[in-house]
């Protein structure tokens, strides 16, 4: 199972990536879409599965393997199935960040704003996380500081939104909180892409750092793992892939909750095989879930982050339930 | 016909003539009068309330209008709203003013309306316009209201032939799309999609009302004109998906630069300036 878990993942992805072309308000077959996707030709179907579809269908893949990366890179690294991006916060403050770049109309200045400002918020509120739960975080701790910066980063995004003169942005709250793909151009594909490739760079050899870690930070030490570094391509790498996915699409959240949870088994709980494992398979969850929403509720934007939440807020609550079993 | 002219002699209409409008609807009010006197302090809290009230109540009558009416991007009278006192909709500034009647849309500010009905305030709720037709009903019901009966028929007589002056003969209909923030559209059953039809256009939302049409069925419908709101300051991602390439895209090959203002929104004779300005349009496309 082990050796064949990545292939299937693929295959997972490939197969996920193909519906969601064929997922949408004008029916067409798969080989339809495909043909206008690859050899373009007259009429609207190409710009339909180019400008609409691809990238809705890319931003899926990129934000679920972004997700499903860091939720694992930061389990790994606080050893606690508890963190996750929006879970902790992460995400909020990313958003967070973004709506101060657009209400502010530093996005409109320049494009890039609206993606380092929520890489800005990812990085303060990792920050703080790890300043409050220390190397080895206790699950309370971490829980409880997650709330707080949840609590006060929705407050300010929505006291944001509320100020704002334009009357629509009030509405919107809802977006950033639950997160959507719908609508969304290759700009800002473009616009995230070379964050998660940063934050891909940034977490490539963590793997070792991570594994050596589950030995104790003694042992991770005498093995020749410099942890500050570590620390900090974890850090960066979160901040990176949450803020540039958030920026462009919401806060999704419990996609790297279930994921990691869900793979830990079947790549021998090994936490380096797990990061890789798990970012096939956050693509291959908000892929499902992406077209799920479109199935469910066609003419509507149904949030993304409604999915990923009816499926992972149970799960959050059989962990809680196991980490409690564990500590009593 | 320029309709521009034509709407500000509505709205400018002489003094004098105004007082005698108004002496024939006293005469010819007079039965009702004796139990139910023309109300002398009127109040309109709703936007579209506020026009039909500036058109049609005597000088002096109407006492103050919502702050909306001022706003230029949704109300086609800005510019005479300006001269009254204006109202944020709440009770309480509303019964500092001591009306005798306030006109309230139907759906809007329902507990303030609950509230003034409690203290005793005659409230006159008007449903939106969601027909062309609509309009002379809005100008019959609030021009009763106001005991100003007559006005009101001199600006139905005036709506209905204008409006069948502009209902030109059209050799072939363009197909239009309305898109507004969050890809709302209007189908043929509403204000809006009444005003395409009778300027010369196929709506591509088709019947029904006001309805989301995704990105990739309008792609599809492929419109050739297609008709934007005007953005509100400051951003939002509802509106953001007007700047989206494929929006962008139908939009530079529509040739127009019609944009659903404010006399789209009302069902006011303010609605034959959208028809008359989306006509010319039409025009610039044979």
């Amino acid at each position: 199972m082990t050796r064949g878990l990545i292939p299937l993942l693929l295959l997972a992805t490939l197969l996920l990536a193909l519906l969601s072309l064929s997922t949408g308000p004008v029916a067409l077959s798969p080989l339809q879409g495909l043909k206008a996707l690859l050899l373009g030709g007259d009429g609207p179907l190409p710009v339909i599965l180019r400008a609409i579809r691809l990238p809705r269908t890319l931003l899926a893949v990129m934000i679920g393997g972004s997700l499903g990366l860091s939720g694992a890179a930061l389990q790994g690294y606080l050893r606690n199935p508890l963190a996750e991006p929006g879970v902790i916060g992460i995400s909020g403050a990313a958003a967070l960040g973004a709506v101060l770049a657009i209400q502010t109309g530093l996005a409109a200045l320049f494009a890039l704003a609206l993606p380092l400002a929520a890489l800005g918020g990812a990085l303060i509120a990792v920050l703080v996380l790890l300043g409050m739960s220390g190397r080895r975080a206790g699950s309370l701790t971490l829980i409880l500081s997650g709330i707080a910066i949840s609590a006060l980063t929705g407050a300010a995004t929505s006291l944001v939104l509320n100020l704002s003169p334009n009357p629509f942005a009030t509405s919107e709250i809802v977006f950033w909180m639950m997160g959507s793909l719908a609508d969304r151009s290759m700009s800002h594909v473009w616009l995230a892409a070379p964050f998660m490739a940063l934050g891909l760079i940034l977490f490539l050899p963590v793997g070792r750092g991570l594994e050596a870690l589950t030995l104790g930070e003694d042992a991770a030490a005498s093995l020749g793992i410099a942890l500050p570094a570590l620390r900090l391509r974890i850090v960066l790498g979160t901040a990176c892939m949450v803020g540039a996915g958030t920026a462009v699409a919401g806060s999704i959240g419990f996609v790297g909750l279930v994921v990691p949870h869900l793979l830990r088994p079947l790549v021998g709980a090994r936490p380096g095989r797990l990061l890789w494992a798990s970012m096939l398979g956050g693509a291959v969850m908000v892929l499902a879930a992406d077209v799920a929403v479109r199935l469910i509720l066609p003419d509507r934007d149904l949030k993304l982050g409604v999915l990923t939440a009816l499926i992972g807020a149970p799960f959050f609550l059989h962990l809680v339930w196991a980490t409690r079993r564990e500590r009593a | 016909m320029p309709v521009s002219a034509a709407t500000a002699r509505l709205s400018r209409r002489p003094v004098l003539s105004r007082v005698r409008l108004s002496l024939l609807a006293l005469l010819l009010a007079t039965p009702v009068l004796a139990a139910d006197p023309a109300p002398r302090r009127v109040v309109s809290m709703n936007l579209c309330t506020d026009q039909l009230a500036m058109l049609l109540a005597a000088p002096g009558q109407l006492v103050s209008v919502s702050r909306l009416a001022a706003d230029p991007r949704s109300s086609a009278m800005a510019q005479q709203a300006r001269s009254y006192p204006q109202n944020h909709g709440q009770a309480e500034e509303i019964w500092q003013m001591r009306p005798d009647l306030v006109i309230a849309g139907s759906y809007t500010a329902r507990a303030t309306v609950t509230l003034l009905k409690r203290l005793g305030v005659p409230v006159l709720q008007v449903q939106p316009a969601r027909s062309l037709s609509d309009v002379d009903k809005l100008l019959r019901q609030v021009g009763d209201a106001l005991g100003r009966t007559a006005q009101a028929d001199t600006l139905i007589a005036d709506f209905d032939t204008r409006l069948a002056a502009l209902r030109a003969e059209v050799r072939r209909r363009p197909r239009a799309a309305i898109y507004q923030a969050n890809g709302y559209s209007s189908g043929d059953a509403t204000l809006a999609g009444e005003i395409l039809e009778a300027a010369g256009f196929d709506n591509v939302a088709g019947p029904g009302g006001g309805t989301f049409l995704p990105l990739e069925k309008l792609v599809m419908a492929d419109p050739e004109v297609l008709i934007t709101s005007v953005p509100y300051p400051g951003a939002s991602r509802a509106e953001e998906i007007l700047h989206h390439p494929v929006v962008r895209d139908i939009r530079a090959r529509s040739h127009t630069t019609t944009v659903l203002d404010h006399d789209w929104i009302c069902g006011t004779p303010h609605v034959l300036e959208a028809i008359a300005a989306l006509a010319e349009t039409r025009k610039a496309l044979e």
